[in-house]
């Protein structure tokens, strides 16, 4: 049956009829949706895992356990990931297993440009690329098979215009298997340095095994047209290609490590002038430059940013499309919801001039003006082992004016440990953990601290508090960040003593929780357009010519601003 | 190849208009490519979805349309007809929500709302159409019904049948809201412009 399916869903699909048992992931955008279409097969079993290195742990275990798995993350959950990939590697599958990785160029939704392919030729594990959707879900099941075949993980990798384009696909049936026989095979299974040893051997044979294959591969495939120019390129650039250069010779890779030798030989034997055009690093280009062929890639394209038909149209063929001035259009940057929780929290931390290391989620918005709260975003759980290091840096008075902001899914992401490392080497700052009881902005899923799984079933939750207390931590407070004076009044004590303080401003997101949206604000004539309510930097609270006016449409009456305003000129909101 | 550029504020409901398009593309058989924006821009930036679909059986390769490309500019705001206007083609057709939503950094006052967006669109585009598809949503039952309201005044100038729309509206939406949206389509839809 042919259907529109967006790339997830159909990498989605694709797993499902490859007969995958298994799956465990953790949300990044652009990789989140693939899981939470998978979750919607009953016979599949799914879950979020805590962050991406367990994700690989329990798709490593359950493909040892014979089962087919998959774990699915972005280009930086990977990072996270990295310490069980290059070592599966080695210990190869006994079901078949697949990391799925999805790259994000042109950073619509990250916090750098990194290049997944690396992680292929690094942990020596072949990469799968594909274009579209329908190939979204064909790789996936052509991915298992490799696997299997060659007794290795097998990475596939997408990039957000792959992974969050819709396109038509042929929907085929699940694959009918049985969960294969286990059985202990601690030469295999156990790396220690003597049977990893001998795991390398196998590793290095079994590349020499897949760079043979890859020149049969019948995905890595050359369309001739007769033209003197010659494309080799994969993924999304293929489509711009096929549209930028019609009349180009094209060798379309589905397999980007490791590469087809002999099939790029031949294909560039048979054209006069040869183009790599792939997105981010020279990663194609320069191995095919190692082999002695004569390219044209980086000179002409950017390490940085998407790529398009255009950009190709320009770079190759000089042809610039004439474009309309729209002359100078305000910047729209996302903003904090109208009623999020973290608002109050933001305000807060600038009322009190606090340095504030900061976090990947929701509230990393509260960097942007007029919040300007953050100080710091750097990885998942960053915040705690920084405010740790500024600390250690600048002295126990800094910390005094130091706290770490992060979310609670975060906080189970990696934050943890961070914390652990605070408590035990003496750290004294205040860390903020904003529980708004969900994973906000990859788009609300689930978490080991919410009290649902994946597919939206009731389970344990880790209490956060208990687990703060568990650690050791002494002073912990719990505060609903919508009473500001409350949470100003803790802040000024907990950064103030001598202790690791943990705040936990628990208010959940008001996305989640629509029971908490009431009644739209109002100005009343008591407004003095003094801009006290404007600092919350709420997208419902706009400057009038002379009084601010609330946007009645946006407004869910959180109340934040009649809070602040000094006099008493916000009304409403409590039906 | 059709190529029509919807752009909004995040939360609007620009990803079902396009899902619709998509879904009346294949009902029609011709080969269609949607891109559409997820993950940070959604939490109230300014967001695109790009739809092409292909002439009858021509495949489309790129789910992406390039600035000066576009055969019709979907707008759901007006800044956002004005920030996409570079994307427009020659001849696009511009139809355009006339609801003004501020940006932060407008709210702020660290920049200015333009003055007479459709003025400026239409010293190149003279017969860009601007409707007040916020109204007409909120008479069809539902502010949220904005997206519908503009693939109705959209449609009105494409050549297929209001049964095949009417058909896809019915099965794409959740059930609950069938019946307001398929209200919004025909009001758009006969909305005089």
């Amino acid at each position: 049956m042919k259907k529109i399916m967006l790339g997830n869903e159909a990498f989605a699909r694709g797993a499902y009829e490859a007969g995958v048992n298994v799956v465990s992931s953790y949300p990044g955008t652009p990789s989140t949706e693939i899981t939470e279409y998978i979750v919607k097969y009953d016979d599949v079993y799914a879950e979020w895992a805590p962050n991406e290195k367990v994700a690989l742990e329990v798709a490593a275990g359950a493909c040892y356990g014979g089962a087919r798995a998959l774990c699915c993350m972005k280009h930086v959950g990977l990072n996270v990931a990295a310490d069980p990939l290059f070592t599966v590697s080695y210990t190869g599958v006994n079901g078949g297993l697949v990391v799925m990785v999805a790259d994000d160029p042109g950073m619509h939704s990250s916090q750098n440009e990194q290049d997944s392919r690396f992680y292929a030729r690094s942990a020596h594990i072949p990469m799968l690329e594909p274009s579209d959707s329908q190939e979204a879900a064909d790789f996936m099941k052509i991915a298992f098979d490799l696997s299997e075949k060659y007794d290795t993980p097998i990475l596939v990798r997408s990039t957000t215009r792959v992974s969050h384009s819709r396109g038509i696909v042929e929907a085929g049936e699940r694959l009918a298997r049985e969960i294969l026989p286990y059985e202990k095979n601690i030469g295999k299974y156990v790396m220690m340095p003597n049977m990893a040893k001998k795991r390398h051997v196998i590793v290095e044979q079994r590349m020499k095994d897949m760079a043979a294959f890859a020149n049969e591969f019948a995905q890595n495939k050359a369309e001739y047209t007769g033209g003197g120019i010659g494309v080799i390129t994969s993924g999304i650039c293929y489509n711009y290609v096929k549209e930028a250069l019609p009349e180009a010779n094209v060798l379309k890779l589905g397999m980007v490590y490791p590469l087809p030798a002999e099939t790029i030989r031949e294909f560039a034997s048979k054209v006069e002038k040869l183009y790599v055009i792939e997105e981010l690093e020279p990663f194609i280009e320069n191995q095919i430059k190692a082999m002695g062929i004569a390219v044209t890639g980086k000179e002409s394209f950017s390490v940085q940013g998407e790529y398009s038909t255009s950009l190709i149209q320009e770079k190759i063929l000089g042809e610039k499309t004439k474009v309309i001035d729209a002359g100078d259009v305000p910047m729209r940057p996302p903003v904090l919801c109208p009623g999020c929780p973290h608002r109050a929290v933001f305000y807060t931390i600038n009322k009190l001039g606090l340095t504030a290391m900061g976090d990947i989620g929701c509230y990393t918005l509260g960097a942007t003006p007029p919040l300007g709260a953050l100080d710091t975003t750097l990885c998942m759980g960053a915040s705690i082992g920084m405010a740790h290091g500024m600390e250690k840096a600048r002295g126990k008075d800094s910390a005094r004016k130091l706290v770490s902001v992060i979310g609670d899914g975060t906080f189970m992401h990696s934050g943890i440990t961070g914390l652990a490392n605070m408590l035990y080497n003496g750290a004294t700052s205040t860390v903020l953990i904003l529980d708004n009881s969900t994973t906000g902005m990859t788009g609300h899923q689930d978490h080991a601290g919410t009290g649902k799984n994946a597919k939206g079933e009731a389970a344990p939750a880790v209490d956060i508090p208990k687990l703060v207390k568990a650690l050791g931590v002494e002073d912990l407070r719990i505060v609903d960040p919508f009473d500001l004076d409350e949470l100003k009044r803790v802040l000024q004590e907990t950064t103030q003593n001598d202790a690791l303080s943990v705040v936990i401003a628990k208010r959940p997101c008001m996305l989640i929780d629509k029971s908490q949206q009431k009644a739209p604000l109002h100005i009343s004539d008591r407004c003095k357009n003094c801009g006290s309510c404007m600092k919350l930097g709420c997208p419902a609270i706009v400057q009038g010519e002379n009084a601010v006016e609330i946007d009645q449409s946006l407004c869910v009456g959180c109340g934040l601003c009649a809070e602040v305003c000094p006099f008493n000129a916000i009304d409403g909101g409590d039906q | 190849m059709k190529n029509i550029v919807i752009a909004g504020v995040g939360g609007q409901g620009t990803l079902l208009s396009s899902v619709i398009l998509g879904q009346v593309a294949l009902k029609l058989g011709y080969d269609v490519k949607i891109s559409e924006v997820h993950g940070m821009a959604q939490r109230g930036g300014s967001v695109v979805t790009y739809v092409r679909i292909g002439d009858k059986g021509e495949k489309v390769y790129s789910p992406i349309i390039d600035p000066g490309q576009a055969d019709i500019l979907l707008g759901f705001e007006q800044l956002e007809t004005l920030r996409w206007l570079p994307y427009a083609g020659k001849d696009c057709k511009i139809y355009s929500n006339t609801q003004q939503i501020l940006p932060m950094p407008v709210i702020t006052g660290a920049a200015k709302y333009p003055d007479d967006i459709p003025g400026t669109v239409k010293k190149h585009f003279d017969d860009a159409v601007f409707v007040d598809a916020l109204s007409l949503a909120v008479q069809a039952g539902s502010v949220r019904a904005v997206n519908v309201v503009l693939l109705g005044v959209m449609a009105k100038e494409m050549d297929i049948d209001e049964a095949v729309w009417m058909d896809v509206i019915g099965s794409t939406v959740k059930p609950a809201f069938k019946e307001i949206n398929e209200k919004a389509f025909l009001l758009g839809n006969k909305e005089v412009i």
